[in-house]
Protein backbone atom coordinates (compact mmCIF):
# COMPACT_ATOMS: atom_id res chain seq x y z
CA UNK A 1 0.00 0.00 0.00
CA UNK A 2 1.17 3.30 -1.31
CA UNK A 3 1.19 6.05 1.79
CA UNK A 4 0.08 9.61 0.96
CA UNK A 5 3.01 11.81 1.06
CA UNK A 6 3.59 13.46 4.13
CA UNK A 7 6.19 16.32 3.52
CA UNK A 8 4.41 19.08 1.32
CA UNK A 9 7.69 19.49 -0.69
CA UNK A 10 8.83 16.51 -3.40
CA UNK A 11 12.41 15.36 -3.57
CA UNK A 12 12.63 16.01 -7.24
CA UNK A 13 9.77 18.12 -9.34
CA UNK A 14 10.62 17.99 -12.99
CA UNK A 15 9.15 20.46 -15.36
CA UNK A 16 8.66 20.43 -19.24
CA UNK A 17 12.06 19.17 -19.59
CA UNK A 18 13.04 18.52 -23.45
CA UNK A 19 16.20 17.41 -24.91
CA UNK A 20 16.86 17.16 -28.48
CA UNK A 21 19.63 15.94 -30.99
CA UNK A 22 19.67 18.18 -33.26
CA UNK A 23 16.87 18.03 -34.80
CA UNK A 24 15.58 14.30 -33.55
CA UNK A 25 13.89 14.15 -29.94
CA UNK A 26 15.63 12.78 -27.24
CA UNK A 27 12.43 13.51 -25.22
CA UNK A 28 10.15 15.68 -25.22
CA UNK A 29 7.87 18.17 -22.57
CA UNK A 30 8.40 15.55 -19.42
CA UNK A 31 7.12 17.15 -16.27
CA UNK A 32 6.11 14.71 -12.90
CA UNK A 33 7.11 15.02 -9.13
CA UNK A 34 9.03 12.34 -7.06
CA UNK A 35 8.30 12.54 -3.62
CA UNK A 36 10.77 11.19 -1.20
CA UNK A 37 10.74 7.33 -0.53
CA UNK A 38 9.15 6.94 -3.66
CA UNK A 39 10.32 4.91 -6.79
CA UNK A 40 9.58 5.60 -10.14
CA UNK A 41 9.81 3.24 -13.23
CA UNK A 42 10.15 4.62 -16.07
CA UNK A 43 9.12 2.21 -19.45
CA UNK A 44 9.27 2.37 -23.10
CA UNK A 45 10.88 0.59 -26.28
CA UNK A 46 14.01 1.11 -27.20
CA UNK A 47 14.54 5.15 -28.65
CA UNK A 48 11.85 5.98 -26.59
CA UNK A 49 14.26 8.41 -24.92
CA UNK A 50 14.78 6.72 -21.06
CA UNK A 51 18.12 7.20 -20.87
CA UNK A 52 17.92 10.60 -22.21
CA UNK A 53 15.77 11.78 -19.81
CA UNK A 54 17.91 9.95 -16.52
CA UNK A 55 21.06 11.27 -17.93
CA UNK A 56 19.22 14.85 -18.00
CA UNK A 57 18.22 14.34 -14.64
CA UNK A 58 21.28 13.38 -12.77
CA UNK A 59 23.54 15.99 -14.95
CA UNK A 60 25.42 13.97 -17.14
CA UNK A 61 23.32 15.49 -19.90
CA UNK A 62 22.48 19.40 -20.44
CA UNK A 63 18.42 19.49 -21.38
CA UNK A 64 17.51 22.82 -24.08
CA UNK A 65 14.41 23.36 -21.50
CA UNK A 66 12.82 22.68 -18.84
CA UNK A 67 13.65 22.51 -14.76
CA UNK A 68 14.69 20.15 -12.42
CA UNK A 69 14.30 20.78 -9.32
CA UNK A 70 15.79 19.30 -6.37
CA UNK A 71 15.05 19.38 -2.67
CA UNK A 72 18.43 20.25 -1.54
CA UNK A 73 19.20 20.16 2.53
CA UNK A 74 19.48 23.98 1.83
CA UNK A 75 16.06 23.72 0.39
CA UNK A 76 14.48 23.37 -3.57
CA UNK A 77 17.28 24.11 -6.30
CA UNK A 78 17.31 24.03 -9.83
CA UNK A 79 20.16 21.41 -10.53
CA UNK A 80 20.56 22.77 -14.33
CA UNK A 81 21.59 26.40 -12.41
CA UNK A 82 23.29 24.84 -10.29
CA UNK A 83 27.52 25.84 -10.60
CA UNK A 84 29.05 22.46 -11.61
CA UNK A 85 31.04 21.83 -8.53
CA UNK A 86 27.77 22.07 -6.88
CA UNK A 87 26.69 19.24 -8.86
CA UNK A 88 29.45 17.70 -8.73
CA UNK A 89 29.07 17.46 -4.58
CA UNK A 90 25.60 16.57 -4.86
CA UNK A 91 26.44 13.53 -7.57
CA UNK A 92 28.64 12.12 -5.15
CA UNK A 93 26.91 12.86 -1.88
CA UNK A 94 22.97 12.90 -1.65
CA UNK A 95 22.45 11.30 -5.52
CA UNK A 96 23.72 8.06 -6.63
CA UNK A 97 23.66 6.27 -10.60
CA UNK A 98 23.28 2.44 -10.87
CA UNK A 99 25.01 2.26 -14.83
CA UNK A 100 23.15 -0.75 -17.03
CA UNK A 101 26.99 -1.56 -17.32
CA UNK A 102 28.43 -2.38 -14.04
CA UNK A 103 31.81 -1.28 -16.18
CA UNK A 104 30.97 1.97 -16.25
CA UNK A 105 30.36 2.10 -12.54
CA UNK A 106 33.20 0.50 -11.22
CA UNK A 107 36.66 0.44 -10.67
CA UNK A 108 37.59 -2.20 -12.62
CA UNK A 109 41.59 -1.94 -11.22
CA UNK A 110 40.26 -1.36 -7.60
CA UNK A 111 39.52 -4.17 -4.97
CA UNK A 112 36.09 -4.66 -4.56
CA UNK A 113 36.69 -2.67 -0.49
CA UNK A 114 38.38 -0.35 -2.51
CA UNK A 115 35.26 0.27 -5.39
CA UNK A 116 32.59 1.04 -2.01
CA UNK A 117 35.03 2.56 0.29
CA UNK A 118 35.68 5.27 -2.93
CA UNK A 119 32.32 7.31 -2.00
CA UNK A 120 32.96 7.46 1.87
CA UNK A 121 36.85 8.32 1.28
CA UNK A 122 35.16 11.56 -1.01
CA UNK A 123 33.65 12.69 1.43
CA UNK A 124 36.47 12.88 3.69
CA UNK A 125 36.25 9.66 5.73
CA UNK A 126 40.01 9.18 7.06
CA UNK A 127 40.12 5.93 8.44
CA UNK A 128 41.18 2.93 7.21
CA UNK A 129 39.77 0.31 9.91
CA UNK A 130 36.13 2.56 9.97
CA UNK A 131 36.38 2.33 5.90
CA UNK A 132 36.45 -1.59 5.68
CA UNK A 133 34.72 -2.12 8.24
CA UNK A 134 31.80 -0.13 6.13
CA UNK A 135 32.58 -2.18 2.81
CA UNK A 136 32.72 -5.78 4.53
CA UNK A 137 29.04 -4.38 6.08
CA UNK A 138 28.25 -3.76 2.87
CA UNK A 139 29.24 -6.19 0.30
CA UNK A 140 27.80 -8.55 2.89
CA UNK A 141 24.29 -6.88 2.36
CA UNK A 142 24.55 -7.32 -1.20
CA UNK A 143 25.49 -11.19 -0.59
CA UNK A 144 29.34 -10.86 -1.79
CA UNK A 145 31.07 -12.83 1.02
CA UNK A 146 33.44 -10.81 3.22
CA UNK A 147 36.49 -12.93 2.08
CA UNK A 148 36.02 -11.36 -1.73
CA UNK A 149 36.66 -7.89 -0.32
CA UNK A 150 40.15 -7.86 -1.32
CA UNK A 151 39.71 -8.94 -4.92
CA UNK A 152 39.01 -7.04 -8.29
CA UNK A 153 35.83 -6.82 -9.47
CA UNK A 154 37.73 -8.37 -13.46
CA UNK A 155 37.58 -11.74 -10.74
CA UNK A 156 33.64 -11.72 -10.06
CA UNK A 157 30.74 -13.14 -12.52
CA UNK A 158 28.36 -10.12 -14.52
CA UNK A 159 25.82 -10.17 -11.37
CA UNK A 160 28.39 -9.94 -8.68
CA UNK A 161 29.88 -7.02 -10.12
CA UNK A 162 26.17 -5.15 -10.18
CA UNK A 163 25.80 -5.46 -6.85
CA UNK A 164 28.91 -4.54 -6.07
CA UNK A 165 28.00 -1.90 -8.03
CA UNK A 166 24.70 -1.67 -6.26
CA UNK A 167 26.69 -1.22 -2.74
CA UNK A 168 29.39 1.07 -4.24
CA UNK A 169 26.73 3.90 -4.46
CA UNK A 170 24.47 2.89 -1.82
CA UNK A 171 27.28 3.14 1.35
CA UNK A 172 26.99 6.67 1.57
CA UNK A 173 23.02 6.65 1.90
CA UNK A 174 21.97 8.82 -1.08
CA UNK A 175 18.54 10.12 -1.23
CA UNK A 176 18.14 9.84 -4.43
CA UNK A 177 19.28 6.59 -6.53
CA UNK A 178 18.92 6.51 -10.47
CA UNK A 179 19.17 3.52 -12.42
CA UNK A 180 19.30 2.86 -15.96
CA UNK A 181 18.22 -0.80 -16.87
CA UNK A 182 20.42 -1.96 -13.45
CA UNK A 183 19.17 -5.68 -14.43
CA UNK A 184 19.78 -5.70 -18.03
CA UNK A 185 22.76 -7.69 -19.83
CA UNK A 186 21.93 -10.39 -16.97
CA UNK A 187 20.68 -13.71 -16.92
CA UNK A 188 17.40 -14.76 -16.18
CA UNK A 189 17.84 -16.44 -12.67
CA UNK A 190 20.58 -13.68 -11.58
CA UNK A 191 17.87 -11.29 -12.36
CA UNK A 192 15.41 -12.34 -10.17
CA UNK A 193 17.75 -12.25 -7.41
CA UNK A 194 19.31 -9.24 -8.30
CA UNK A 195 15.66 -7.72 -8.03
CA UNK A 196 15.27 -9.32 -4.67
CA UNK A 197 18.09 -7.93 -3.28
CA UNK A 198 17.15 -4.61 -4.76
CA UNK A 199 13.47 -5.02 -3.58
CA UNK A 200 15.00 -5.14 -0.14
CA UNK A 201 17.38 -2.22 0.01
CA UNK A 202 14.84 0.08 -1.23
CA UNK A 203 12.00 -1.17 1.44
CA UNK A 204 15.21 -1.53 4.08
CA UNK A 205 16.51 2.06 3.46
CA UNK A 206 13.08 4.09 2.35
CA UNK A 207 14.83 4.81 -0.80
CA UNK A 208 13.61 7.18 -3.34
CA UNK A 209 14.91 6.23 -7.15
CA UNK A 210 13.61 6.06 -10.90
CA UNK A 211 14.73 3.02 -12.69
CA UNK A 212 14.84 2.95 -16.07
CA UNK A 213 13.78 -0.83 -17.52
CA UNK A 214 12.15 -1.89 -20.48
CA UNK A 215 11.12 -5.04 -18.92
CA UNK A 216 7.66 -4.64 -17.00
CA UNK A 217 8.50 -7.37 -13.87
CA UNK A 218 10.76 -4.83 -12.85
CA UNK A 219 8.63 -1.99 -12.00
CA UNK A 220 5.48 -4.29 -11.33
CA UNK A 221 8.45 -5.32 -8.38
CA UNK A 222 10.05 -2.78 -7.53
CA UNK A 223 8.01 0.79 -8.73
CA UNK A 224 5.41 2.87 -6.86
CA UNK A 225 4.71 4.66 -9.58
CA UNK A 226 5.49 4.08 -13.54
CA UNK A 227 5.93 6.37 -16.70
CA UNK A 228 5.22 5.09 -19.96
CA UNK A 229 7.56 6.69 -22.54
CA UNK A 230 7.46 6.81 -26.53
CA UNK A 231 8.92 8.88 -29.13
CA UNK A 232 10.66 10.90 -26.48
CA UNK A 233 7.34 11.95 -24.92
CA UNK A 234 5.15 9.92 -21.71
CA UNK A 235 2.02 8.96 -22.72
CA UNK A 236 0.50 7.44 -19.37
CA UNK A 237 1.87 7.80 -15.71
CA UNK A 238 0.56 6.60 -12.93
CA UNK A 239 0.49 4.14 -9.93
CA UNK A 240 2.15 0.70 -11.30
CA UNK A 241 -0.44 -1.53 -10.64
CA UNK A 242 -3.18 0.75 -12.30
CA UNK A 243 -1.21 1.63 -15.42
CA UNK A 244 -0.45 -2.08 -15.73
CA UNK A 245 -3.58 -3.71 -14.78
CA UNK A 246 -5.69 -1.20 -16.85
CA UNK A 247 -4.03 0.83 -19.17
CA UNK A 248 -5.13 4.10 -21.22
CA UNK A 249 -3.25 4.37 -23.89
CA UNK A 250 -3.04 2.27 -26.64
CA UNK A 251 0.80 2.23 -26.69
CA UNK A 252 0.78 1.05 -22.88
CA UNK A 253 -1.70 -1.52 -24.13
CA UNK A 254 0.53 -3.21 -26.34
CA UNK A 255 3.37 -3.02 -24.46
CA UNK A 256 1.36 -4.60 -21.53
CA UNK A 257 -0.42 -7.37 -24.15
CA UNK A 258 2.75 -8.32 -25.66
CA UNK A 259 4.77 -8.98 -21.78
CA UNK A 260 1.45 -11.14 -21.59
CA UNK A 261 2.34 -13.31 -24.15
CA UNK A 262 6.04 -13.86 -23.19
CA UNK B 1 85.04 27.06 -21.67
CA UNK B 2 81.31 28.57 -22.75
CA UNK B 3 80.59 27.38 -26.43
CA UNK B 4 79.52 30.23 -28.02
CA UNK B 5 76.76 28.82 -30.85
CA UNK B 6 74.30 29.21 -28.19
CA UNK B 7 72.68 31.46 -26.04
CA UNK B 8 73.36 31.24 -22.68
CA UNK B 9 72.37 28.16 -20.27
CA UNK B 10 71.44 27.00 -24.22
CA UNK B 11 67.46 28.37 -24.45
CA UNK B 12 66.96 31.28 -26.01
CA UNK B 13 65.75 34.53 -24.12
CA UNK B 14 61.91 33.81 -25.52
CA UNK B 15 61.97 30.83 -24.42
CA UNK B 16 63.62 31.58 -20.85
CA UNK B 17 60.70 33.96 -20.38
CA UNK B 18 58.11 31.83 -21.24
CA UNK B 19 59.27 29.32 -18.87
CA UNK B 20 59.92 32.14 -16.48
CA UNK B 21 56.38 33.17 -16.30
CA UNK B 22 55.26 29.33 -15.82
CA UNK B 23 57.65 29.38 -13.06
CA UNK B 24 56.46 32.42 -10.87
CA UNK B 25 52.78 31.22 -11.76
CA UNK B 26 53.74 28.17 -9.93
CA UNK B 27 54.99 30.27 -7.22
CA UNK B 28 52.00 32.01 -7.00
CA UNK B 29 49.69 28.94 -6.44
CA UNK B 30 51.82 26.54 -5.01
CA UNK B 31 51.21 22.60 -6.24
CA UNK B 32 49.29 23.69 -9.04
CA UNK B 33 50.55 22.29 -12.23
CA UNK B 34 51.23 24.91 -14.74
CA UNK B 35 51.69 23.98 -18.29
CA UNK B 36 54.27 25.15 -20.51
CA UNK B 37 55.45 25.04 -23.97
CA UNK B 38 58.57 22.09 -23.11
CA UNK B 39 61.07 22.88 -26.12
CA UNK B 40 63.41 20.02 -27.43
CA UNK B 41 66.65 19.62 -25.51
CA UNK B 42 69.45 18.06 -27.26
CA UNK B 43 69.05 14.92 -24.88
CA UNK B 44 66.37 12.56 -24.70
CA UNK B 45 63.45 13.00 -22.17
CA UNK B 46 64.37 10.50 -19.41
CA UNK B 47 67.19 12.57 -18.55
CA UNK B 48 65.56 15.00 -16.78
CA UNK B 49 64.13 17.88 -19.80
CA UNK B 50 61.85 19.69 -17.75
CA UNK B 51 64.51 19.81 -14.83
CA UNK B 52 67.18 21.12 -17.57
CA UNK B 53 64.55 23.92 -18.90
CA UNK B 54 63.88 24.85 -15.10
CA UNK B 55 67.41 25.39 -14.45
CA UNK B 56 68.32 27.28 -17.65
CA UNK B 57 65.63 29.88 -17.55
CA UNK B 58 66.73 30.21 -13.38
CA UNK B 59 70.62 30.29 -14.24
CA UNK B 60 72.43 33.49 -14.03
CA UNK B 61 77.01 33.48 -14.53
CA UNK B 62 77.20 34.08 -10.98
CA UNK B 63 75.54 30.89 -9.89
CA UNK B 64 77.46 27.67 -8.67
CA UNK B 65 75.34 24.60 -10.25
CA UNK B 66 75.58 21.09 -8.45
CA UNK B 67 73.65 17.94 -10.23
CA UNK B 68 72.36 14.85 -8.40
CA UNK B 69 70.84 11.89 -9.88
CA UNK B 70 69.31 9.20 -6.71
CA UNK B 71 72.04 11.70 -4.34
CA UNK B 72 75.30 11.12 -6.47
CA UNK B 73 77.07 13.82 -8.04
CA UNK B 74 78.84 11.20 -10.64
CA UNK B 75 76.61 8.89 -12.49
CA UNK B 76 76.10 9.60 -16.24
CA UNK B 77 73.13 11.66 -16.10
CA UNK B 78 73.91 13.94 -13.74
CA UNK B 79 77.84 14.48 -15.17
CA UNK B 80 76.27 15.20 -18.31
CA UNK B 81 73.92 17.30 -17.45
CA UNK B 82 76.70 19.11 -15.35
CA UNK B 83 78.90 19.17 -18.22
CA UNK B 84 75.88 20.82 -20.71
CA UNK B 85 75.08 23.70 -18.14
CA UNK B 86 79.24 24.28 -18.03
CA UNK B 87 79.75 24.08 -22.07
CA UNK B 88 76.24 26.42 -22.50
CA UNK B 89 76.57 28.66 -19.72
CA UNK B 90 79.64 28.45 -17.96
CA UNK B 91 78.68 28.49 -14.74
CA UNK B 92 80.68 27.29 -11.80
CA UNK B 93 79.70 23.93 -10.09
CA UNK B 94 80.47 22.05 -7.66
CA UNK B 95 79.74 19.07 -5.39
CA UNK B 96 78.92 20.44 -2.00
CA UNK B 97 75.33 21.01 -0.91
CA UNK B 98 76.41 23.82 1.03
CA UNK B 99 78.29 25.91 -1.87
CA UNK B 100 75.99 25.31 -4.41
CA UNK B 101 73.19 28.14 -5.42
CA UNK B 102 71.02 26.03 -7.68
CA UNK B 103 70.58 22.38 -7.53
CA UNK B 104 69.45 20.09 -10.05
CA UNK B 105 67.76 16.56 -8.83
CA UNK B 106 66.86 13.39 -9.30
CA UNK B 107 65.01 11.24 -7.19
CA UNK B 108 66.95 12.84 -3.59
CA UNK B 109 66.68 15.71 -1.86
CA UNK B 110 70.41 16.68 -0.20
CA UNK B 111 70.51 15.63 3.59
CA UNK B 112 72.58 18.66 4.10
CA UNK B 113 69.73 21.36 5.08
CA UNK B 114 68.98 23.58 2.66
CA UNK B 115 68.71 27.71 2.89
CA UNK B 116 66.99 30.72 1.41
CA UNK B 117 70.08 31.36 -0.60
CA UNK B 118 68.82 28.07 -3.14
CA UNK B 119 67.08 26.97 -5.50
CA UNK B 120 66.07 22.94 -5.98
CA UNK B 121 65.27 21.88 -9.15
CA UNK B 122 63.77 18.74 -9.57
CA UNK B 123 62.81 16.10 -12.82
CA UNK B 124 59.88 14.58 -13.12
CA UNK B 125 58.62 12.10 -15.17
CA UNK B 126 55.22 12.11 -14.05
CA UNK B 127 53.47 14.98 -12.66
CA UNK B 128 49.88 13.97 -11.90
CA UNK B 129 49.43 11.97 -8.85
CA UNK B 130 45.92 11.01 -9.93
CA UNK B 131 47.10 9.58 -13.21
CA UNK B 132 47.70 6.30 -11.63
CA UNK B 133 43.25 5.95 -11.07
CA UNK B 134 42.02 8.52 -13.36
CA UNK B 135 43.79 8.24 -17.18
CA UNK B 136 41.62 11.16 -18.40
CA UNK B 137 43.66 14.66 -18.21
CA UNK B 138 39.97 16.54 -18.48
CA UNK B 139 39.07 14.47 -15.03
CA UNK B 140 42.05 14.80 -13.22
CA UNK B 141 42.08 18.31 -14.13
CA UNK B 142 38.65 19.13 -13.25
CA UNK B 143 39.46 16.90 -10.06
CA UNK B 144 42.19 19.59 -8.95
CA UNK B 145 40.08 22.49 -9.65
CA UNK B 146 37.41 20.99 -7.63
CA UNK B 147 39.69 19.70 -4.98
CA UNK B 148 37.95 16.08 -5.50
CA UNK B 149 40.95 14.23 -4.29
CA UNK B 150 39.03 11.00 -2.61
CA UNK B 151 40.47 8.91 -5.11
CA UNK B 152 44.43 9.65 -3.74
CA UNK B 153 43.45 7.63 -0.42
CA UNK B 154 41.28 5.07 -2.63
CA UNK B 155 45.31 4.69 -3.90
CA UNK B 156 46.14 4.62 -0.39
CA UNK B 157 43.82 2.42 0.54
CA UNK B 158 45.03 -0.33 -1.82
CA UNK B 159 47.86 -0.31 -0.77
CA UNK B 160 47.52 -1.09 2.46
CA UNK B 161 44.35 -3.96 1.79
CA UNK B 162 47.39 -5.91 -0.46
CA UNK B 163 50.39 -5.22 2.16
CA UNK B 164 49.11 -4.53 5.45
CA UNK B 165 50.57 -1.08 5.58
CA UNK B 166 51.00 1.87 2.90
CA UNK B 167 53.74 0.10 1.12
CA UNK B 168 53.86 3.45 -1.70
CA UNK B 169 57.64 4.26 -0.68
CA UNK B 170 58.33 6.94 -3.69
CA UNK B 171 56.53 9.58 -5.23
CA UNK B 172 54.71 9.55 -2.58
CA UNK B 173 51.69 12.21 -2.53
CA UNK B 174 51.41 15.47 -0.65
CA UNK B 175 48.80 17.76 0.30
CA UNK B 176 50.56 21.64 -0.46
CA UNK B 177 48.84 24.42 1.91
CA UNK B 178 46.05 22.53 2.63
CA UNK B 179 44.93 22.73 -1.36
CA UNK B 180 46.49 21.16 -3.91
CA UNK B 181 47.79 17.67 -4.26
CA UNK B 182 51.05 16.90 -5.59
CA UNK B 183 53.45 14.23 -6.92
CA UNK B 184 56.80 15.17 -5.42
CA UNK B 185 58.36 13.20 -8.28
CA UNK B 186 60.53 9.80 -7.33
CA UNK B 187 61.97 11.21 -4.37
CA UNK B 188 61.69 8.32 -1.44
CA UNK B 189 59.45 9.24 1.08
CA UNK B 190 61.96 9.12 3.73
CA UNK B 191 62.81 12.90 1.92
CA UNK B 192 58.76 13.89 2.03
CA UNK B 193 59.77 15.63 5.41
CA UNK B 194 61.76 17.80 3.61
CA UNK B 195 59.48 19.35 1.57
CA UNK B 196 57.51 20.98 3.88
CA UNK B 197 58.45 24.50 5.57
CA UNK B 198 61.66 24.01 3.48
CA UNK B 199 63.89 27.71 3.40
CA UNK B 200 64.45 27.09 -0.43
CA UNK B 201 62.90 27.89 -3.74
CA UNK B 202 61.64 24.10 -4.84
CA UNK B 203 60.81 23.76 -8.39
CA UNK B 204 59.35 20.35 -10.69
CA UNK B 205 59.98 20.73 -14.19
CA UNK B 206 58.31 17.93 -16.67
CA UNK B 207 59.59 17.98 -20.13
CA UNK B 208 56.96 14.98 -22.02
CA UNK B 209 54.33 16.09 -19.99
CA UNK B 210 55.13 19.79 -19.94
CA UNK B 211 54.08 20.52 -16.26
CA UNK B 212 55.94 22.96 -14.27
CA UNK B 213 55.48 23.20 -10.44
CA UNK B 214 56.63 25.25 -7.38
CA UNK B 215 56.46 25.21 -3.54
CA UNK B 216 57.75 28.65 -2.32
CA UNK B 217 60.15 28.93 0.52
CA UNK B 218 58.36 27.62 3.93
CA UNK B 219 55.17 26.08 2.27
CA UNK B 220 52.97 23.38 4.15
CA UNK B 221 53.06 20.48 2.76
CA UNK B 222 51.55 17.63 4.38
CA UNK B 223 52.30 13.79 3.00
CA UNK B 224 48.61 12.33 3.07
CA UNK B 225 47.92 9.36 5.28
CA UNK B 226 44.92 7.55 7.13
CA UNK B 227 44.67 8.14 10.90
CA UNK B 228 45.22 4.60 11.48
CA UNK B 229 48.09 4.40 9.14
CA UNK B 230 49.86 7.22 9.83
CA UNK B 231 52.60 8.67 7.18
CA UNK B 232 56.18 7.46 8.53
CA UNK B 233 59.11 8.36 6.79
CA UNK B 234 61.16 5.17 6.38
CA UNK B 235 64.62 4.15 5.39
CA UNK B 236 67.02 1.09 6.01
CA UNK B 237 67.46 0.34 9.45
CA UNK B 238 70.91 1.12 9.55
CA UNK B 239 73.78 3.06 9.52
CA UNK B 240 76.12 4.08 6.91
CA UNK B 241 79.06 1.59 6.11
CA UNK B 242 81.26 4.29 5.01
CA UNK B 243 80.58 7.15 7.43
CA UNK B 244 78.59 5.65 10.27
CA UNK B 245 75.50 8.10 9.82
CA UNK B 246 72.49 7.48 11.29
CA UNK B 247 70.05 9.55 10.09
CA UNK B 248 70.77 9.42 6.13
CA UNK B 249 68.82 7.80 3.53
CA UNK B 250 70.64 4.47 2.48
CA UNK B 251 71.40 2.14 -0.91
CA UNK B 252 71.92 -1.12 -0.39
CA UNK B 253 74.82 -2.03 -2.68
CA UNK B 254 75.65 -6.00 -3.38
CA UNK B 255 79.57 -6.23 -2.90
CA UNK B 256 80.83 -9.38 -3.85
CA UNK B 257 79.49 -12.47 -5.56
CA UNK B 258 78.82 -14.03 -2.54
CA UNK B 259 75.86 -11.23 -2.17
CA UNK B 260 77.34 -9.25 0.72
CA UNK B 261 75.89 -6.56 1.12
CA UNK B 262 76.65 -3.34 2.42
CA UNK B 263 74.88 0.16 2.99
CA UNK B 264 75.71 3.53 1.97
CA UNK B 265 74.33 7.40 1.80
CA UNK B 266 72.71 7.73 -1.30
CA UNK B 267 73.84 11.31 -0.83
CA UNK B 268 77.55 10.88 -1.73
CA UNK B 269 78.50 14.42 -0.77
CA UNK B 270 77.31 14.44 2.18
CA UNK B 271 79.01 10.50 2.86
CA UNK B 272 82.01 12.23 1.82
CA UNK B 273 82.13 14.98 4.10
CA UNK B 274 81.37 13.57 7.07
CA UNK B 275 84.54 10.83 6.57
CA UNK B 276 86.63 13.96 6.12
CA UNK B 277 85.82 15.34 9.21
CA UNK B 278 86.68 11.86 10.99
CA UNK B 279 83.47 9.83 10.94
CA UNK B 280 83.66 5.86 9.74
CA UNK B 281 81.16 3.25 9.20
CA UNK B 282 81.18 -0.69 10.18
CA UNK B 283 83.57 -1.12 7.06
CA UNK B 284 86.24 2.03 7.03
CA UNK B 285 86.84 0.68 10.53
CA UNK B 286 87.40 -2.65 9.66
CA UNK B 287 89.76 -1.75 6.64
CA UNK B 288 91.30 0.79 9.28
CA UNK B 289 91.88 -2.11 11.93
CA UNK B 290 93.45 -4.18 8.92
N1 LIG C 1 24.13 10.94 -28.52
C1 LIG C 1 23.06 10.95 -29.32
N2 LIG C 1 23.09 11.61 -30.50
C2 LIG C 1 22.00 11.64 -31.32
N3 LIG C 1 20.87 11.02 -31.04
C3 LIG C 1 20.77 10.33 -29.89
C4 LIG C 1 21.87 10.25 -28.98
N4 LIG C 1 21.49 9.50 -27.91
C5 LIG C 1 20.23 9.13 -28.15
N5 LIG C 1 19.78 9.63 -29.33
C6 LIG C 1 18.45 9.45 -29.89
O1 LIG C 1 17.50 9.92 -28.95
C7 LIG C 1 16.39 9.05 -28.87
C8 LIG C 1 16.24 8.50 -27.46
O2 LIG C 1 17.34 7.67 -27.16
P1 LIG C 1 17.60 7.03 -25.72
O3 LIG C 1 18.95 6.44 -25.71
O4 LIG C 1 17.28 8.01 -24.68
O5 LIG C 1 16.49 5.86 -25.71
P2 LIG C 1 16.23 4.70 -24.67
O6 LIG C 1 14.79 4.75 -24.37
O7 LIG C 1 17.16 4.78 -23.54
O8 LIG C 1 16.55 3.39 -25.54
P3 LIG C 1 17.16 1.97 -25.08
O9 LIG C 1 16.02 1.21 -24.46
O10 LIG C 1 17.57 1.33 -26.37
O11 LIG C 1 18.27 2.19 -24.16
C9 LIG C 1 16.63 7.99 -29.94
O12 LIG C 1 16.00 8.39 -31.10
C10 LIG C 1 18.13 8.00 -30.12
O13 LIG C 1 18.46 7.59 -31.43
MG1 LIG D 1 18.71 3.46 -22.77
Amino acid sequence: MKMEPITATPLLRVDNLTKRYGSRIGCADVSFDLWPGEVLGIVGESGSGKSTLLSCLAGHLTPDEGQVIFDTAGGPRDVLRMTEPERRRLSRTDWAFVHQNPRDGLRMGVTAGGNVGERLMAVGARHYGDIRDRATDWLGRVEIAAERIDDRPTAFSGGMQQRLQIARNLVTGPRLVFMDEPTGGLDVSVQARLLDLLRGLVREMGLSAIIVTHDLAVVRLLADRLMVMKSGRVVEQGLTDQVLDDPQHPYTQLLVSSVLQV
Amino acid sequence: MTDQSYNFAYLDEQTKRMIRRAILKGIAVPGYQVPFASREMPMPYGWGTGGVQVTAACLTPEDRLKVIDQGADDTTNAVSIRKFFQRTAGVATTEATAEATLIQTRHRIPEHPLTEDQILVYQVPIPEPLRFLEPRETETRKMHSLEEYGLMHVKLYEDIARHGSIATSYAYPVKVEGRYVMDPSPIPKFDNPKLGDCPALQLFGAGREQRIYALPPHTQVVSLDFDDHPFQATKAPHDCDLCGASESYLDEVIVDDAGNRMFVCSDTDFCRSRREAGHAGRLTMQEAAE
